[in-house]
């Protein structure tokens, strides 16, 4: 065909594109009643369960269980939200032609994760603002002394969300229906909350176990939260023998970066073929 | 659009094999064929979500296989399913989906074009098949693009939500944009396009106006009639012959069971289609 070269403004930038896309994945997210229900109330559901059968237990280094338990209850929680959401999402996604629409609509691949991103970071936040004060009023959990504290809270939490994202996009890309991507993404989320020390004091894991667990990110979320709500002296429980704040902070953007580097490249639109 | 060669195999087997193809600007043309002719794989290549394995191919002046959004800009894809979340509304997809334009039609435009205002405050989940359709249309076009592609975009719609979707076609048209559908219905190209396209075996066997379709094998006239209590048949591309014959010999003056019938679009896209795919098949064994 010849081309009739009709002068076309420039399509919008994936910047605008992602914001459009984070409003649509949060307005999708509480429309799903059962979603909400269950990354809102499973943190807490836990939090109290655990609390309540072993409230007396003590953690190394004299840390009451609820505390203890609290960072890993919240890092699980953003990995809940993160990981396992968005892993489920985008299989049933890929499945109902959604993403084939945005494949011919030229979405920008990054302006999609972009969206998953956002929304994550939203709920997260507000799944952390209900769980902390059931944690401080319900069973005395102290809340991270100072700003310092605070802050290391904030970007643990954010970052933990974000490498979370990347880590759902990549399982999406698991060959098979979304029926199997969804088992595969449970079954391997409750797996590593156990290999990443949520439940049990990650120091009395066996060593491969902690080898493995510290290639992902929950590992790393479950230590930060535990700088952010133990006392400075639990550091000396941890298997470095402190919070390895950098470390942290490195593992977990290297997830994001070298991840969305990776996903961008390899992301499926469509079932099968390209 | 430009194409020429165009292969693509499954697994050693083409599902497309050596199809050529060219649309001209503002037409609307039809593929069509039988289920399995390689229709939904040819479009796929052509709207650069597939990759082919031979043949070249030009689509508004770019390789398909190479394209970005400008190019994508310039396009668009009814598709067959629907492609939208559930949980939203018609208006709300349609809002959605207009933030990925330059210059998109507004909403309440594309809702009266397809038919749907009333339905725009209605989930996603709970339209009729027809309606997804509509709205699979509005998507389609929202962007304001010189090129659409439609596959199959009236299967499983009942006959009335047909014809209202025939006519989204015709409005296309009128406004100037370049139309490809695919379709095994034979009386929907006939209705829309300005050339159809027969694609059997993998390969484009016959392209022409839809009253033209066929060409010389439409002009074979066949003459039955009984004699001695049994059929017989004859194929003529000029029966008046045969006739005089008959009724030379005819004792009575009359044949009984005379019938003179030319092949209607139907019988000669059954044989073309026929025709192409048993020796194809008869190769690949």
């Amino acid at each position: 065909m010849t081309a009739v070269l009709v002068a076309r403004p420039a399509p919008p930038s994936a910047a605008r594109i992602a914001l459009a896309r984070v409003r649509l994945e949060l307005r999708l997210f509480f429309r799903e009643r059962q979603q909400v229900v269950v990354s809102f109330a499973y943190p807490v559901v836990m939090l109290v369960i655990f609390a309540s059968i072993l409230g007396g237990d003590e953690r190394p280094g004299d840390i009451p269980f609820a505390q203890y338990f609290l960072a890993g209850i919240a890092a699980t929680g953003i990995m809940l939200t993160s990981f396992q959401a968005v892993g489920t999402a985008i299989a049933a996604e890929r499945e109902t032609g959604q993403l084939e629409r945005l494949q011919l609509l030229g979405t920008p691949p990054v302006a999609y994760f972009a969206g998953k991103a956002g929304q994550v970071l939203v709920t997260a936040a507000l799944q952390l603002a209900l769980l902390l004060p059931v944690a401080r009023y319900g069973y005395d959990v102290p809340m991270p002394p100072d700003l310092g504290h605070w802050l290391t809270f904030l970007w643990v939490a954010a970052l933990g969300a974000l490498a979370g994202t990347v880590l759902g996009v990549a399982v999406s890309a698991l060959p098979g229906s979304a029926g199997a991507t969804t088992t595969a993404v449970s079954a391997f989320a409750i797996v590593l909350q156990f290999f990443s020390g949520v439940f049990f004091g990650f120091l009395e894991l066996p060593g491969w176990m902690q080898q493995l667990a510290a290639v992902f990110p929950l590992k790393w979320l479950t230590q930060g939260m535990r700088s952010a709500f133990l006392p400075e002296q639990a550091g000396a429980f941890e298997v470095a023998g402190g919070w390895e704040h950098g470390k942290t902070a490195l593992v977990l953007v290297a997830w994001v970066i070298i991840g969305v580097m990776v996903c961008v490249r390899t992301f499926r639109w469509r079932r099968g073929e390209g | 659009m430009h194409v020429r060669g165009l292969v693509k195999r499954y697994g050693g087997r083409a599902v497309v094999d050596g199809l050529d193809l060219d649309v001209h600007h503002g037409e609307v043309f039809a593929l069509l064929g039988p289920n399995g002719a390689g229709k939904t794989t040819t479009i796929e290549i052509l709207e650069g979500v597939r990759q082919r394995d031979e043949g070249t191919v030009r689509v508004l002046g770019e390789d398909p296989a190479r394209v970005g959004r400008p190019w994508r800009a310039r396009m668009g894809v009814v598709s067959q399913g629907e492609g939208a979340p559930q949980a939203l509304t018609v208006r709300e997809i349609l809002d959605h989906f207009a933030g990925y334009h330059a210059t998109p039609r507004p909403t309440g435009d594309l809702l009266a074009a397809v038919g749907l205002e009333e339905k725009a405050g209605t989930r996603v989940g709970r339209l009729s098949g027809g309606q997804l359709r509509r709205m699979a249309v509005a998507l389609g076009v929202q962007g304001r693009p010189e090129l659409v592609f439609l596959d199959e975009p009236t299967t499983g719609l009942d006959p009335v939500a047909r014809r209202q979707f025939w006519q989204l076609i015709r409005d296309l048209r009128a406004d100037g944009t370049t139309v490809l559908l695919t379709t095994h219905y034979l009386d929907e190209a006939a209705e829309l396009a300005d050339r159809v396209g027969i694609v059997a075996g993998g390969r484009l066997v016959e392209v022409a106006p839809p009253d033209e379709l066929g060409g010389q094998l439409r002009l074979v006239t066949t003459v039955r009639w009984t004699e001695g209590g049994a059929a017989r048949e004859v194929h003529a591309e000029a029966p008046g012959a045969v006739l005089r014959d008959l009724l030379a010999a005819s004792v009575t003056g009359d044949v009984p069971g005379l019938t003179v019938t030319r092949p209607s679009l139907e019988d000669v896209y059954l044989r073309l289609v026929g025709a192409a795919s048993t020796p194809t098949e008869g190769e690949l064994r």
